[in-house]
Order: C-alpha cells, then structure tokens, then sequence
C-alpha cells in the first residue's frame, strides 16, 4: 500500500523524521519497500492567472498572453497550450525556475516575441506522464503562492509492504494508529457525524447468505450533481495513493477506502430495478464488469443482484451497466461487510485482483460500516451535493465475527520470548494495541479490539507484544539445549564422498531443471512414462525428467556450441517415474565427451570412450565396497553394442552405462561420441562394512595364460568360467592383453589372463598350482571352447 | 740410468693433472702403484740397502707415495664431481610446463559449495539432515503448515501443481512435518533441496534451493532461535556482521521474523544491491506455529521450537558475488569453474 506522509502526519502528530519513520515502522512489521518524493525536484513555479490572451503575429499555435503571477506588474509569456484562456488559473515557472531535469528558465524570444517564463502542464512539472494541456488550478487558488506549498508537493510517497495478517494497516487510519502506538501517542479514530437525512425513500435489501454477508448497509442519495469536479486535495491524495481520480463520487468511495480502510461501492441508482439482493450466484449467470470484462458466474459467487441480474461481483467488483456514469442523478450507496472466509481465493478464481478484493479476502473491521457510510456520504454531499435518504442496515448479529477474550499467560511469554516482561509493561503494550485487558491469576484476558480481527490466540499476543517491544532488544542465547551424539552410520556412504571422487576424476557438476521439455524427454526416454505438469512456465519445462541426462545432454549441447570439445558433467539429483514418494529416485548421473584428458603436451590425445567411462564408475562403487557387474543389455538412449546395465552381484539395479546412440548424437547436434551413466543413489550409497580376514604368510603365485577365444566370448564369459571352477585358491584374476591380427585366426581374439594364487597354510608347490590351472582350464575349454594360445 | 724418486713424482703428478677420466686415473694408479708399478719397484730396492739407509729411503719412498695417493684422490674428487655436474646438465628439465596425464579443472556447483557450508556449520552443533519428496501433497506442504486452501499466502507461493492435490513443494518445510510425523523431540533438524514456483524472470528461476531448519525442545525460545541464526550467519559470511530481527508473517510460524544482514557489497552504505537500504533479506524465521503442533500430534505445552528458512542461491549470490541468478542453471561451465 502507498500513502502520502503528509496525509499521515494530519492523522497522527508525531514528531520523527521520515527516515525515522521509516525505520520504526519497518522494524514493527511495516516493511517499507520504497519511498519516493511525491513530485520530482523542482523551484520557482507560482499560481497565475492569465490576464489576457492574443494572437502571435508570426505563429498559428502561439499566444501570447499577459500573466499576473502576483507581482506589481503583469509578465509577457508565449504559450503555445491550447487550453490557455483569460481567467485560468495555472502554475507558471518565472525567469530563474529550475524544472524537473534540471531544466531551467530564462528570458527568450519566441518567434520575435519576449517571453518572461513559462505556463506549465502537470507533465512539465513531473507530475504526469502525459499532459494535453496547461495544468487548470481551482479558481481560488491564491496568485504568487509557490506551486509546491499550494499542491503540498513537499511531501513523501511510503509504499509499505504488508503481510496478509496486517489488513488493519491497509488505510491511513491503520497506518496512523500503528504509528501512534509505536510513539506512544494517544489515538482515537474521527467520529463522523451522521448527515441528516432529508428522505425516507429506501431500496429493500435481502441477504440471503448472512454468513457470507453479515452486515449490509445502503442508502439512497439523490439528485447529486454527478459534474462536480473532485477537489484538489482529494485528487492530489488519491494520485498519491496510486489511484486514478474517476469523478467525484467513485473518489470519494475510494477515498473512504484508502482512509478508512472499507471498500464502498456506489450504483446508479435509476439503472436498478426492484430490490436489492445479497446472494450465491446460480449456474449460467452473467455480468459485465466496471472493467468490461463478461464474466459467466461460478454457481457459489456472492454476487450483488437487483430483481432482474446480477449488478456487482460482492467486494470484488461492480458491474458496468450499473455504474455511476456522467448521466447519474441518484446514487445506491453500499458499504458492507463480507466475512473473509467467503471471499478467500474468488477474486483469484475469475482472474481478478482489485483494491476492494484485496481488502475484504484480508478482512475489513467488521464495525466499521456506519462510520464508513456516513464518512462517504458527507463527502458526497459536500462535493456534489444531493439529498439524502436513511440508511437500510441488514446486520445479523449472529454471524457477525465476535471478538472473545484470549487468556495470555505470563509464564508463557517468558518461555516463547525469552524475556521476562513486567507485567505493567505487558499491560501497557497491551492497551496501547487497542486491547481489552483483565488481569487474571496467571496473566491476563485480552479482548482484541474489532480492527485485530487477526488475533485469536496466545501465540498471536505473544508476536504483538515481542513485536512493540521490539525483536532487536529481545535477548539472544546461545545455544543450549540437550545435544546427543551424532551418529555415523558406516553402511551409508555419503553423496558428498562419491561427488569428491567425481570432482577429482575431472567431472564438473551441474544442476539442471527438474522439468524438460516433454519432446526431449520422449526422444530420450521414449519408454517411460512421465508426468505433466498442470502449469508449465514453458513448454521447455513442462514434464518431470524421468533420467538426469536429459538435462546433462541439453548442458552439454549449451557447452559444445561455445567452443567447449571436452566436457565432463555430472549431477546428483532426483527423478521422477511418478507421483508417489517411492517413485521419486534419488539419481547420480555423469556425462563426458571429447579427448580423455584436456588437451596437453605430454600425452597422446584420444577420445574418452566406454571403458574410460567405467573405469570412472567403477571408481565409485570401488567407495561402497559393494561389488558389481556390468551386464551388456539395451538402452534406448545408447549404442545397442556399447551399453551395459550395471547390477550388483545379488542383482539390484544400479544404473546404466553407455554410449549415446548414433541417432540421438545426430538429433541434438553433437559431432562426437557422448558417453552416459546413471546410477541409483540409495543402491550406489548401500555400503558394506569392511570386515577382516586373516593374512597369509605364505608367498602368492602368478601364472598367466593367453587363451584364444571366439570374438563374441566376453571378459563375463571367461571370469564366470572360472568362479564356476570354484577353485578357492584363486584369488585374483587380471587381463593383461587382448590381442587380435597375426597368429589369431579371423573372428578370434588372443585374452591374456593372469591368475594370482595363494593359500593361507602353505606355499604352493608347482603340482598343486599345475593341478589348479589345468582344472580351469579345462573347463574353459569344455564351456566356452577356450584354447591355449601356443 | 734411473730417475730419481722426485722424478717420478713430478711424472706421476703431471700424468694425474691431465687425466681427463676416471679409467685413465686409474691406469695411472696401476702404473705407479701396481705391483710393477714404479713405486712398487722403488719399494723393492729398499731390500738391497743398509737398515740406516733402508729406514731414510723407506720414508722418502712412502713421502713421494703419499703425496701421489692425495693428489691422485683430489683428481678422482674433481673429475666425479664434473660428471655429476654433466649429469645434472643434462638431465635440466623445464619446470615450467604444465603436469602430464589427468589435471582436474572440475568442481562442485556453487549451490554446493554453499549447501555443505551451511550444513557443515549446523552439523557442528548436532543438526541432522534429513530429505523428503519434491513432488509433494497439499496437506504436507500447506495444511500441515496452517496454510489452507484460499488462504492468502497461497497466492505468494504460485505453486507448479500435477492435479488438485499434488504439487511440487514451493519450500523445504513440508520436510519438518515429514520430520514431526516420524520422529519424537527432542529434534535437531536440517532440510536441504530443491523448490519450485512457477515464476521466471531476472530475479526468479522456477526451481531453486532452499534450507529449512528447526529446533524442537522442552524450553526453545525467540531468545535461542536469534542466537542460532546470528551466530550462522557469522560463521557462513566469516564476518562480525551486523543482523536484525523484522516482524514479518508467516502462517507457520509465531512470532514470525524476516533476517536482515548489513549489506555484504556495500558494508551497510547503502548501494543498488540493497536498494539503498544498507540492509539485505536472507531468511524468515520465526517460532513453530502451535496449529503445525497440533497437526503433527506435538504438545505444544510440552514442547516449543523454532524454524527458519533461507535460500541457498541468495546466499552463494552474497557469498560469491554472482550478479545473476539465472547462471545458477545455466550450466556454462566459463561460469561454473570459476568456483573450483
């Protein structure tokens, strides 16, 4: 909300600075978010008034016109406004006046004729973005006042930022009661003086949902003179507070708004028919708003009806074919007050968000009406006269909100707060809130006033009073409070250890939306399901990535094309297969491109491929301890042929490695190889605890084999074989070499293997080692047709 | 005729000085004291002479020996130390190169790097991490926090939703619920991860990160919870920074604060990462509304506690002094190794 200061100042005496002010109301909760002057710098602009206007003999659009701004003799001054004429009163700047942009005035000749200043529009005194003309002053502005002192333009705009528990400061009133609280100055609000009513002509009210509508007030003020201009000050407020003057009844409802804080609606009163209903919207039901906008009504909408349409959406906005128009003669004035629970989210539901709406979903005071309508009505009469009629006042008691006493403890601020406040200082805070206070055994009974309809609780007196007595000078301890033990559970590997292993293997990590672009998405990942989001900001992100790489392959492309051949990402980070909790993955993925090592002078550069890869992966699981396999299976994100599922050795999935497919690499733009893996976190982060076994004493024995294989045989293949031999003894198995050319027959490979033996009670000798190779051998070759390479 | 014994001497120490190895040294010491070398031969002809003489002769012999085997060391000490120095001559490498094989350039996302600072400093004082689901349900992230339907503060969250009751979590605090439901006080919790709100532009990027954290004990006050946020915000800038305590609401906590730091750019003068106003927002706080209790089943006569709630990329922004907070997402690795 914005105010003028000088119209707070008039509410409440208080004698801070606007600096301080500032400061004070922010600390209380008031948070000012900017504060502006309320015109731009400016000097030596009077009121003046045109004397006398001619032609100029050598311009069609200037004239030149005699001005008295006060002085002893009238000054030339050449304006070219259209709306210049004899008798108007405007602002003129005078020989030496510096405008907004530091443009000054000095004595000119335009087209041959002097001039000693300049006539002024809004725009050139910064008031207005645009002006068609010279500013027009009221006729009885005072010739020679400086500009600034007749429009109070040495004043302040403080745009403050309030929280949805603080619609009492959503007025001036508001505003000018936390201030005089803060300052500890007495406080009462205006009493408006009931306008004396001079007809008895009434338009019948019937509020059929008194919950949602629990007080309902109007009356009928006629033949106003809907021309009367809107005073000066009370535009200059309404600009100040950002709100557009409309004429002068709308100006005034809004007035009493920005003042008192309760939104009033005024109809034309010869457009209603029949009586005036307060009640739910039925199915189909139409309106045209103020704003134009056709609205087709939601069957539970409190509306604003007469005996033949809907004329108002309640509280939120009225409709245009009802409004006060330049043809109004009588006006339906209505102030009520709508029970905030049944205007929560509606304005939101059609699209809509108005000074009005904000108010009542807030909450307005609910004894606020009578005051509120007499204020109106005054203001009315006194601008546009009129005659007034009594007042219809539909309140039901029973659903208005009820203010009830809230037991406060003493105690229990000290244990919330931390502080123990003398009790007179609790009641004294208290009372100057507006509160209502008994003292009871242990503490008090509070009774908020109706404008702290936000206070229903103890919890809610506690932040009141910690928040006047100020949060700075509360106390501040240190840390004391009962503290265990951490724990440090083995089994678990953290994330941070696996992504210092990746760091260190020259992977730089990412972090990519969680959402991809539903294409992308399917082209990756066109097996899985996937779910949309209802609201996507674009369609770039409108589906819940079901695999990191499809935000890692998007970070890899964005590099590639700035001149980055080598990249290296990874990313932790969850993935979604569903709504559910379980279905939401905790996932580590990795992508690289590009030569092995950055390029350099002292190695040979090569691409990265598949087993650099997963010598990277395997790295990672070497930290967990727990032993895994890499099972050749298809992805449809990977080379059919270079692609494994890694599982741990008791069949878990752990993820996938591979390369890119050849038809993806093409689709998103990269001219080299990319190599992928994604492992599942809660499975790579499953550790086993180390556990000891006894050293032997007794020397290892190495013998290799080069054994000749057919082609399609895998490392699997032959390291199987081997376990199936269950030979004990052996306790290591390497490849030293594959070989494949001369001396191997076309579609075989040559695997050099090495087998490393040892026993525990003693060293053994060649017969038994002999004994062992031969069995393994064997049933290599009965398995897999494995022979030995000669 | 044969040379007298300084003959020989002055022959060998000749032969010595223009050595130019260390195998000529040696034939040179074979051939003077070998066994027919030419002091060897000198040694035999003491056998033919009187003990008087024997005895005079004998010490000369072994004079001219001595001075030989010292001026014969002294080269072989010259001439080892000329081929450690051709040695080292040769073997010069340039230092300045860069290393060979896999120099790492990589590192951890800034959002990381500032994500295990904070954890780091509350881990210290016994706060435990726990996580909790991205895509979330209304009731952990609004009903449970006394956020319900149509209320207000709703309207600030523009929540990313799957259908009428599910969403991706617009803060971390649904975790605390999470948190609430499982375990029982006394509790020392942190909740890291990823938000969304479905808003973009200079200053919002639709997802971003966040730490919820909160304190359950029997005698938790407003008192504690300001100790505990100036004290991190101390250790997490390494400053002696000024904070203060904002009345502000939240509808989960009460009473509800905003933090303010001194501004980090400009020391408090004031400048246009603050908006002039010398001070900067970086976490709401406050203590656990008694209705979040309630729906987690907490005596809220037993038990107080409070909670805060920062946003990571603000703080690494401050930290690191990144201008932009699109980058974060970016993925630009020109931006993301300048924090290695």
């Amino acid at each position: 909300m914005q105010f003028s200061e000088a119209w707070l100042k008039e509410l409440v005496d208080y004698k801070i600075e606007t600096g301080e002010l500032v400061e004070q109301i922010t600390m209380a909760g008031l948070e000012v978010d900017s504060v502006q002057p309320a015109a731009a710098d400016f000097k030596g602009v009077v009121v003046a008034e045109v004397m006398s206007v001619t032609a100029h003999p050598d311009a069609d659009k200037l004239r030149i016109c005699q001005v008295n701004v006060g002085e002893d003799e009238s000054l030339q001054i050449v304006c070219g406004a259209s709306n210049v004429r004899e008798g108007l009163k405007i602002p003129a700047a005078l020989i030496g006046a510096v405008l907004p942009e530091n443009f000054k005035i000095k004595k000119s000749k335009l087209r041959g004729e002097l001039s000693f200043g300049m006539l002024c529009s809004e725009k050139e005194l910064g008031l207005a973005k645009d002006a068609d003309g010279l500013m027009e002053l009221a006729n009885d502005a005072p010739v020679g006042t400086d500009i600034r002192d007749y429009l109070s333009l040495n004043d302040q705009l403080i745009e403050v930022d309030l929280t949805p528990n603080r619609a009492d400061c959503l007025s001036l009133e508001g505003v000018a009661r936390e201030v005089a609280l803060l300052n500890k100055i007495d406080f009462s609000v205006t009493n408006y003086a009931a306008v004396s009513v001079e007809h008895q002509e009434q338009l019948a009210v019937e509020v059929s949902d008194a919950n949602a509508c629990p007080r309902y007030l109007g009356r009928l003020i006629k033949n106003i003179n809907i021309a009367a201009a809107t005073p000066l000050w009370m535009q200059e407020r309404l600009r100040r507070s950002g709100v557009a003057s409309l004429g002068a009844v709308v100006d005034v409802t809004n007035y009493v708004m920005l003042e008192l804080g309760q939104p009033l609606h005024a109809f034309d009163a010869d457009t209603l028919s029949g009586d005036i209903q307060v009640r739910l919207s039925q199915a189909n039901e139409v309106v045209t708003l103020l704003n134009h906008q056709e609205l087709k009504l939601e069957p539970d909408t409190l509306v604003i009806a007469d005996s033949e349409k809907v004329v108002a959406l309640a509280g939120i906005m009225g409709g245009s074919e009802t409004a006060v128009s330049d043809k109004t003669q009588s006006i339906f004035l209505e102030c009520a007050f709508f029970n905030p629970r049944f205007m929560m989210g509606k304005a939101r539901q059609y699209g809509l968000h108005t000074d009005s709406s904000h108010r009542f979903e807030r909450g307005v005071d609910f004894e606020l009406q009578h005051r509120a309508i007499e204020r109106a009505t005054a203001l009315i009469v006194e601008i546009a006269g009129g005659s007034v009629g009594s007042i219809t006042d539909i309140t039901n008691a029973t659903t208005l909100p009820k203010q009830s006493g809230v037991l406060l403890r003493q105690q229990r601020i000290q244990r919330i707060l931390g502080v123990s406040l003398p009790n007179s200082e609790v009641d004294d805070i208290l009372k100057r809130l507006g509160m209502q206070v008994e003292t009871t055994t242990d503490g008090w009974l509070v009774t908020p006033p109706s404008f702290r309809f936000d206070i229903a609780i103890e919890a809610d007196l506690i932040e009141e009073i910690g928040r006047v007595y100020g949060y700075n000078n509360l106390p501040q301890s240190s840390l004391l409070m009962r503290s265990a033990l951490t724990q440090a559970p083995e089994a678990l590997l953290e994330i941070d250890q696996i992504k210092d292993v990746l760091v260190a293997r020259d992977y730089q990590e990412a972090i990519t939306y969680s959402f991809v672009g539903e294409a992308l998405q399917k082209m990756i990942l066109p097996n899985d399901n996937y779910i949309k989001l209802q609201n996507p900001i674009s369609s770039d992100l409108a589906v819940m990535r079901t695999s990191l790489w499809c935000g890692l392959l998007q970070a890899a492309a964005y590099n590639t094309k700035r001149q980055h051949s080598r990249v290296r990402l990874f990313e932790a980070g969850q993935r979604f297969l569903g709504i559910d909790v379980e279905q939401q993955e905790k996932m580590l993925a990795g992508l690289a491109l590009g030569s092995v090592n950055a390029e350099q002078w002292g190695e040979k550069t090569r691409k990265v491929d598949f087993y650099d890869v997963k010598a990277d992966v395997e790295a990672i699981c070497t930290l967990t301890g727990c032993e895994i396999q890499f099972i050749a299976a298809e992805h449809s994100a990977l080379h059919p042929g270079q692609s494994a599922e890694i599982k741990t050795l008791d069949g878990r999935s752990l993820g996938w490695i591979g390369m890119l497919h050849p038809t993806l690499e093409k689709q998103l733009d990269f001219d080299c190889n990319v190599f992928l893996f994604e492992l599942s976190q809660d499975v790579l982060l499953d550790r086993k605890v180390p556990s000891f076994s006894s050293l032997s004493k007794f020397p290892s024995v190495r013998r290799d084999l080069a054994l000749l294989v057919k082609e399609e045989v895998s490392f699997q293949d032959i390291k199987d074989c081997i376990d199936q031999c269950k030979e004990t003894l052996i306790k290591d198995v390497k490849v030293f070499d594959i070989y494949r050319g001369q001396g191997v027959n076309e579609g075989f490979k040559s695997v050099a293997l090495a087998l490393v033996l040892q026993d525990k009670t003693q060293t053994l000798t060649d017969s038994e080692i002999d004994a062992i190779v031969n069995s393994v051998l064997d049933t290599l070759s009965s398995r897999i047709n494995a022979k030995l390479r000669d | 005729m044969s040379a007298t014994l300084e003959e020989i001497l002055a022959q060998a120490l000749q032969e010595i000085e223009i050595a130019n190895d260390l195998s000529a040294l040696d034939t040179i010491r074979v051939q003077y004291l070998g066994k027919k070398g030419a002091f060897t031969l000198q040694m035999k002809t003491l056998g033919k002479l009187e003990p008087e003489q024997r005895r005079v002769a004998g010490q000369a012999i072994n004079q001219v020996k001595s001075d030989f085997q010292t001026a014969l060391e002294s080269r072989k000490q010259a001439l080892q130390a000329a081929v450690l120095a051709a040695r080292l001559a040769s073997e010069t490498i340039d230092v300045t190169l860069p290393g060979r094989g896999q120099a790492s350039v990589a590192g951890l996302h800034p959002v990381t790097l500032t994500l295990r600072r904070i954890t780091k400093i509350f881990s210290s004082v016994g706060f435990k991490v726990e996580e909790g689901p991205e895509i979330e349900d209304d009731y952990h992230n609004f009903e449970a926090l006394n956020i319900p339907s149509h209320h207000p503060a709703r309207a600030m969250h523009d929540t990313f939703y799957f259908d009428a009751h599910t969403l991706l979590r617009t803060h971390t605090s649904p975790v605390q619920v999470r948190s609430m439901e499982k375990y029982q006080p006394p509790l020392k919790v942190i909740a890291p991860g990823r938000v969304y709100r479905c808003d973009s532009d200079v200053t919002h990027t639709p997802m971003f990160h966040q730490v919820e954290g909160f304190l359950v004990d029997e005698n938790v006050s407003f008192a504690d919870l300001k100790g505990v946020v100036y004290e991190f915000l101390r250790a997490f800038f390494e400053k002696d920074i000024q904070v203060r305590f904002r009345p502000s609401y939240f509808p989960f906590t009460e009473p509800s604060a905003e933090v303010d730091i001194e501004c980090v750019m400009c020391e408090g003068k004031g400048c246009r990462v603050c908006s002039q106003t010398g001070w900067l927002e970086v976490m709401g706080c406050g203590m656990i509304h008694p209705e979040v209790f309630k729906s987690v089943e907490i005596d809220t006569e037993a038990f107080t506690g409070f909670a805060f709630g920062m946003g990571v990329e603000r703080l690494a922004m401050l930290r690191y002094g990144i201008n932009d907070l699109r980058l974060f997402f970016e993925n630009d690795l020109k931006f993301l190794e300048q924090f290695n």
